[in-house]
């Protein structure tokens, strides 16, 4: 059928093939066995499982939060609501420089600040303490991802009927009660395929570690998106699939999930 | 008394909302406007503001910006491309999925939607090795297939649940009339379908704008790298100028910024369309 010739051509040509090749240089063995080898695979994997655990879920709390906030029919919070989603609209590649100049333990702003404002002469060294640099990061792709899911998840309260909430005031219901009783059974299943969406993107998500830390100081902060495209650097392609390979029994099994969400129930 | 305080405490969220969100972007304008001998000085408020940073960008007097203009070029063709192969290729697989119910509709949507859910960052390795094998290293034409091949799946979904809600019945009275599918396509499904279109436009042209690593893993040091990777040069030195790199970033980020709230009301219901439908 023509109208399809398009797409299939653009699917089979620059996803499929690649898939494909993908999956032959990944058949040889004795890559998984280089690179088990590598201690910074090691490190890439844990900091990859506390990277995504760790920032999906203060994200979504966050936004489950702020959602309440933002549902509050107020003028000025409407217009708070137009410039909260600043860090969603703009690119990553300024807003997180920006972050790692500020961040810089010498010349950024923030130890400048200590210094000027309260005397300390070596304020932390946020980008260099390996576990310091990791929260950065992760608080860098929380700053970047929390105002898309708190428009979802306010876009999902905002499908609650009012008079629940009325009726339940009559009944002299607390906010708590409102909030367990009325919100959360409404919104859980938002939460939940929100959630699932959320690790998958986090798991891929490249430009935080990236261009905050580089992966450093000495590969610490390094996670498997950030590694894969380190071996490649490398002239290590071979790695780079391993690594992307290796964690397919992860991602498949979300994705999976996620497909049968979205393409499943039509129920709007 | 109870009002007072409840409009205190909501007042302090905004202000804790407030500074959160702003600090990064505020530090950027700031550092874009400050000297280049204030840079280290770590003010809060600039203290000698200037555009002059401004000046040396455009008139690209620094050796990270020597090809600024150049970059900026690449950047608005690969993006103004991908937007419109995108809706090309999104539209009218919409169609045949959705009112034409082509064989094989199932299986498309299947692979678009697993393309889309697979991290991108997870596809680039395989890709790069693929646009090598292909002998496409290097060229704009490696980045703006890349980015169609990522930014159609979602549009072709969106577009696709748009056209799901149009009546059948237009199609039929159509053909009934003697109208050709390719006339029913162009008269009726396309003026029907403007505004989910615009959207969708708007999101490629976004992403591909945006996007940082498909970019510098496709086009390293070439003429043909977009801006996104020549602000990723100044990662290279430590002693970088990082208030021309502020302002470079600036530049770079007002367009898609401008556009994103331009398109704000289209794009808030299309994206959370896309992740809402539970």
């Amino acid at each position: 059928m023509g109208f399809l010739a398009p797409y299939v051509l653009v699917l089979a040509i620059f996803v499929v093939v690649p898939v494909i090749i993908g999956f032959g240089i990944g058949l040889r063995p004795q890559i998984y066995r280089e690179l088990l080898a590598d201690p910074v695979f090691a490190t890439a994997a844990k900091n990859t499982f506390i990277y995504v655990i760790v920032s999906v879920n203060a994200t979504m709390v966050i936004a489950l939060i702020l959602s309440g906030f933002f549902s509050l029919q107020k003028r000025w919070i409407g217009l708070l609501l137009v410039l909260f989603i600043l860090p969603w609209a703009a690119p990553s590649i300024p807003t997180i420089l920006s972050f790692r100049v500020m961040l810089n333990a010498e010349t950024g702003v923030i130890n400048q600040q200590l210094f000027q404002l309260f005397g300390i002469m070596e304020g932390p060294a946020w980008l260099t303490n390996a576990n310091l640099a990791f929260v950065m990061a992760i608080i860098v792709h929380i700053w970047k991802s929390l105002p898309f899911w708190t428009l979802t998840l306010l876009t999902g309260r905002l499908a609650i009927s009012g008079d629940l909430y009325e009726a339940a005031s009559v009944d002299g219901a607390s906010i708590w009660q409102k909030f367990r009783y009325i919100t959360w059974p409404s919104l859980a299943k938002l939460y939940m395929t929100s959630t699932i969406l959320s690790a998958i993107w986090t798991l891929g998500d490249f430009n935080s570690i990236y261009l905050l830390t580089g992966g450093g100081p000495a590969d610490q902060t390094q996670v498997l998106a950030t590694l894969g495209v380190k071996y490649v650097s490398n002239s290590r392609l071979d790695l780079g699939i391993a690594s992307i390979l290796i964690a397919l029994p992860i991602i498949l099994p979300l994705v999976v999930v996620m497909m049968r969400r979205l393409s499943g129930g039509r129920e709007e | 008394m109870r009002k007072y305080w409840r409009n205190s405490g909501l007042a302090a969220i905004a202000i804790v909302i407030i500074l959160w969100t702003l600090f990064p972007i505020y530090h950027l304008v700031v550092l874009s406007l400050s000297p280049q001998e204030d840079m280290l000085a770590g003010h809060i408020w600039p203290q000698n503001p200037t555009l002059r940073n401004f000046g040396i960008v455009f008139r690209q007097q620094h050796n990270f910006l020597a090809h600024f203009w150049r970059d900026i070029g690449n950047s608005l063709i690969v993006a103004v491309t991908v937007s419109i192969l995108t809706l090309v290729i999104a539209t009218l697989t919409a169609f045949a999925t959705s009112r034409l119910r082509v064989k094989g509709s199932r299986l498309l949507m299947g692979l678009a939607l697993g393309t889309y859910l697979i991290p991108a960052a997870f596809l680039a390795i395989p890709m790069y090795r693929a646009m090598s094998i292909y002998g496409l290293l290097n060229t704009r034409s490696a980045l703006i297939l890349a980015m169609t091949a990522l930014a159609s799946p979602y549009a072709i979904w969106i577009l696709k649940q748009a056209s799901d809600r149009l009546p059948r019945e237009l199609d039929e009275a159509a053909v009934v009339d003697g109208a050709s599918i390719w006339q029913v396509f162009r008269l009726i499904y396309l003026p029907l379908m403007r505004a989910p279109m615009v959207a969708i436009g708007i999101y490629a042209l976004l992403l591909a704008w945006n996007e940082y690593l498909y970019a510098f893993l496709l086009n390293s040091d070439d003429a043909a790298q977009p801006l996104s990777v020549g602000l990723g040069l100044f990662l290279g030195a430590d002693d970088s100028p990082w208030n021309l790199l502020m302002t470079s970033g600036l530049i770079y980020a007002i367009p898609p910024i401008v556009i994103y709230y331009t398109f704000r009301k289209n794009m808030v219901s299309g994206i959370t369309a896309g992740a809402v439908k539970s």
